[in-house]
């Protein structure tokens, strides 16, 4: 860490309750390469607050009084975001008590299958150990989602800031997420389940003042989840399908034609077979690049380089671990679709301003005055495996790159066992 | 490029049992110290080849130019390597000074010698995954030593080729870890054939595969045990001390008068190192419970497998040459995965331990370059010195050695077999694809030339680009 000099200067000698009163101090992160769409730019950043306040060429920032950070050498981005974990909502996959991912509640429709109404975004716990784990390999954002029936609930985005939930969700609801494919029905009535919802949610707002009147026949939903669903059919929020196989999403197409859905689709084993439907619609899919091979007759034609022909055919791509505790794996995934072919900026794009573009938080996935500052150091390339995460800031607070598996590290880093660690 | 092989080669498991004589009891040897033991023999039948294994081998070629990564410590800036009857005939510096067949330019690229994969399920848990290829785990009795790996093993799955295209040669394909023994594991040499048995690696003994921890508890609690880690213990020891008792019985006797049981056949494999045993085992205080149940009864581990807490007890590992073979950073999916950290494998090297890196994982598989560049990183990151070379290890002869394969593959040098694989880069940047790769000097996969699937499964299916 010798390259990363900290000099502090004037008037930041305060005390950490002081410090916390004023607020987070600014920063000056010095001669940093910052890629982008026109190559790498050598740049000062200045963060003040929990934003970006300025990016200068390097030794034109104008800040006075900052922290300084020399990152000569570095690459500097924005931090990495998974769109589809279950971060905060699991602690280990097979104890039931630490599993809060699904959302199948006694206040709604009987069958378990629709489930909009529930939010996951309480149960999140900032505490949870997986937190910085997931951190120390530059995930700064997550979008934690629910699983279970067709409509699953709704998902929420976080940023991994630290132990309180009011200062790490960012949007709760943020989207409703389905899925389709396989089950034990055909899965013809996936399709009529979520077609059903979503009709009935506008039927529900246009007749809704009679009903309340009794002048008109009730809904096959319940009321909770029609009112959850509402702006989602009306194209406020996204509809988040999980769904693989090419027909599946050739369907999902064909239902939801001239409707206002803001469509997504995760998953996507065979995106690349629709790719030119998908492009028209402009409906972006998440993918995880290591999943190759026909693993399912859903999935008979996965292949490496989806992310590439989607992304050629006009497709907005985003990567993910689908996971909890392998959310830390992302820049690996995002490498392997540079292996395959695609642009080493569109796969950077891909952790970064793609998931923020599409779930709408304008304010986050890029390096530029008033964005949030969530920003990495790397060492090098961010997607190559030899390159470490040097610094990480969130809200503009630099947090340790210490986690609970560091303190194992430390305390087993040499026999016998150092229990003063 | 091809020789007809040697008849060593396609007598392998014959070959593996004469080999095997040494470890036998000296008693049973009277007579002709060198012959098989009634039950050594008994073995001979049950691994008899009926399709003869595909004798045709690869070279003579040499490849020049490239970085040659041996994963015997040296590497050779460029280098060369030359290919003969199936061997490395010759490996060094430079330029080949008598370079054989076809001089094959790969400047600028990466040699190293072929991947194995000490822990897999392909082809017992074969894609496409619906139940009827699932033949992972016997889950109807924590003891199932008579069940073989090979005899589920599909050579069809789609996932073989796919190991192969990432450089993978040989792996270890297991049962699952349902059963406290789980049965015996086989050794493929990836080289396609129409069953498992023309597939085994020519004299790798079996595996036996055994797991502590969780998942027989899990399984077992609610159909009559073990519920506990006490019981899986018991169960251990209870079968070990079964196998002593049937061993003893059966010494000493022809193999028609031998009392065949298909169970006890496999532990006494176990028991007296003819088979290799590997533990499925996550917990420090897991592996060494186990340790202690092992040396009551003289069973040799080759290898805890997972084993995500091994840098806690490193010291005792290495000084055993036990192998530890995990994953760079999986964890905590269940509790006995909590403590992971990512300098597992750097923290086991570093204390002389064998460390691999396992994939237990259709997709791992794919990678076994990557994991083990994670976990070099993270290594480094911690201090630990080691080299590339050393991380090579976690991939070759490491897991070669754990297989009981490592006088035949895992390294390049002269003698052994011609498995290896070209990269177009370094093997270790997230960007490297292996460009070719050979066993016994065949090219089985070749970037340059279309793709021709390897499965049946995949011929005629509707997939367009």
């Amino acid at each position: 860490m010798k390259a990363l000099r900290f000099m502090l200067l004037l008037g930041l000698a305060l005390g950490a309750g002081d410090a916390l009163a004023a607020g987070p101090p600014c920063t000056l992160i010095r001669g940093a390469s910052l890629p982008g769409e026109d190559g790498e730019r050598v740049v000062d950043v200045v963060v003040s607050g929990d934003r970006v306040a300025e990016v200068a060429p390097a030794g034109a920032a104008t800040a006075t009084g900052c922290e300084e950070v020399d990152a000569s050498g570095r690459i500097l981005t924005p931090g990495l975001v998974d769109p589809y974990t279950q971060l905060g909502l699991v602690e280990v996959s097979l104890e039931a008590p630490t599993v809060d991912t699904d959302l199948k509640a006694p206040f709604q429709d009987g069958s378990g299958q629709i489930r909009a109404s529930v939010r996951a975004d309480y149960a999140y716990n900032p505490r949870s150990s997986l937190i910085p784990v997931t951190r120390l390999e530059g995930v700064t954002s997550a979008i934690s989602v629910p699983a279970g029936g067709t409509v699953s609930g709704s998902s929420f985005w976080v940023d991994l800031a630290g132990p309180r939930q009011a200062d790490a969700i960012q949007r709760a609801p943020l989207a409703m997420h389905a899925s389709l494919g396989a089950r034990a029905e055909s899965r013809a009535t996936a399709f009529q389940t979520l077609d059903v919802a979503l009709r009935e949610a506008l039927d529900f707002a246009a007749r809704q003042a009679a009903w309340e009147q009794n002048r008109t026949p009730g809904f096959l939903l319940p009321r909770l989840d029609l009112a959850a669903l509402l702006p989602v059919a009306r194209g406020e929020i996204p509809l988040v399908v999980a769904v693989g196989r090419a027909s599946d999403i050739e369907g999902l197409l064909r239902m939801t034609e001239g409707t206002r859905l803001r469509l997504v689709v995760a998953g996507g084993a065979e995106a690349w077979m629709v790719r030119d439907a998908l492009a028209r619609r402009r409906v972006p899919v998440i993918l995880d690049p290591l999943v190759y091979g026909p693993r399912g007759f859903d999935a008979v034609a996965a292949r490496p380089d989806n992310a590439v022909l989607l992304h050629a055919a006009g497709v907005p791509v985003m990567f993910s671990t689908f996971s909890s505790h392998h959310a830390r794996k992302l820049r690996q995934l995002a490498g392997n679709a540079v292996r395959e072919g695609l642009p080493h900026q569109a796969a950077l794009d891909a952790m970064t301003r793609v998931p923020a573009e599409v779930f709408g938080l304008a304010d986050h996935g890029h390096v530029a005055p008033g964005a949030v500052a969530n920003l990495v150091l790397w060492s090098g390339d961010p997607l190559e495996l030899s390159t470490r995460v040097e610094g990480l800031w969130i809200h503009g607070q630099r947090l340790p790159l210490t986690s609970r598996q560091t303190a194992l590290r430390d305390r087993y880093r040499r026999l016998p066992v150092d229990r003063t660690r | 490029m091809r020789r007809t092989a040697t008849r060593v080669a396609l007598w392998g498991a014959v070959a593996l049992l004469w080999s095997a004589c040494a470890t036998a009891p000296a008693a049973e040897r009277e007579g002709d110290p060198g012959a098989p033991t009634a039950l050594e023999q008994l073995e001979a039948r049950a691994h008899a080849p009926v399709e003869d294994p595909d004798p045709a081998v690869g070279g003579p070629f040499t490849l020049q130019g490239a970085t040659v990564m041996t994963a015997t410590g040296e590497r050779y800036a460029p280098g060369y390597v030359v290919v003969v009857d199936g061997r490395v005939e010759a490996v060094g510096a430079g330029t080949a000074p008598t370079p054989k067949g076809p001089v094959l330019d790969v400047s600028g690229q990466f040699v190293t010698p072929g991947l194995i994969d000490a822990h897999s399920h392909l082809g017992v848990l074969a894609e496409p995954h619906v139940k009827a290829t699932d033949e992972v785990n016997e889950a109807v009795a924590p003891n199932t030593a008579g069940v073989w790996a090979e005899h589920g093993f599909w050579p069809q799955d789609p996932g073989l080729e796919r190991a192969a295209r990432g450089g993978v040669t040989t792996l270890l394909v297991l049962p699952g870890s349902a059963n406290l023994i789980g049965g015996r594991g086989v050794t493929i040499h990836l080289r396609p054939a129409r069953g498992a048995r023309a597939m085994r690696f020519p004299g790798a003994p079996d595996g036996v595969k055994m797991a502590c921890g969780e998942n027989p508890k899990r399984v077992y609690g609610q159909k009559g045990g073990p519920q506990t880690r006490m019981g899986n213990v018991a169960g251990h020891r209870a079968a070990f001390a079964a196998a002593q008792r049937w061993l003893a019985d059966n010494r000493g006797k022809k193999p028609e008068e031998v009392a065949r049981d298909v169970k006890m056949e496999t532990l006494a494999a176990a028991l007296e190192g003819r088979a290799l045993v590997q533990v499925h085992c996550y917990r420090a205080d897991d592996m060494l419970a186990f340790l202690a149940a092992a040396d009551e009864f003289g069973v040799t581990v080759a290898a805890f497998h997972h084993a995500l807490e091994a840098y806690k007890i490193r010291d005792i590992l290495a000084a055993r040459h036990i192998g530890v073979a995990t994953w760079a950073d999986w964890w905590g999916f269940k509790m006995e995965l909590y403590d992971g950290i990512p300098e597992n494998l750097a923290f086991v090297a570093e204390a002389g331990g064998d460390a691999i890196v396992h994939s237990d994982s259709g997709e791992g598989i794919q990678r076994l370059n990557q994991e083990a560049a994670k976990g070099l990183a993270s290594g480094r990151a911690a201090g630990a010195q080691l080299s590339d070379d050393d991380a090579l290890r976690w991939i070759t002869v490491n897991p070669a050695r754990a297989l009981g394969i490592s006088d035949q593959v895992g390294t390049l040098e002269v003698g052994k077999r011609a498995d290896l694989v070209v990269w177009d880069r370094d093997p270790f940047s997230v960007y490297a694809r292996a460009r070719w790769v050979y066993v016994d000097g065949v090219r089985i996969i070749d970037r340059d030339a279309a793709r021709v699937p390897w499965s049946d499964f995949e011929l005629g299916q509707e997939v367009e680009r």
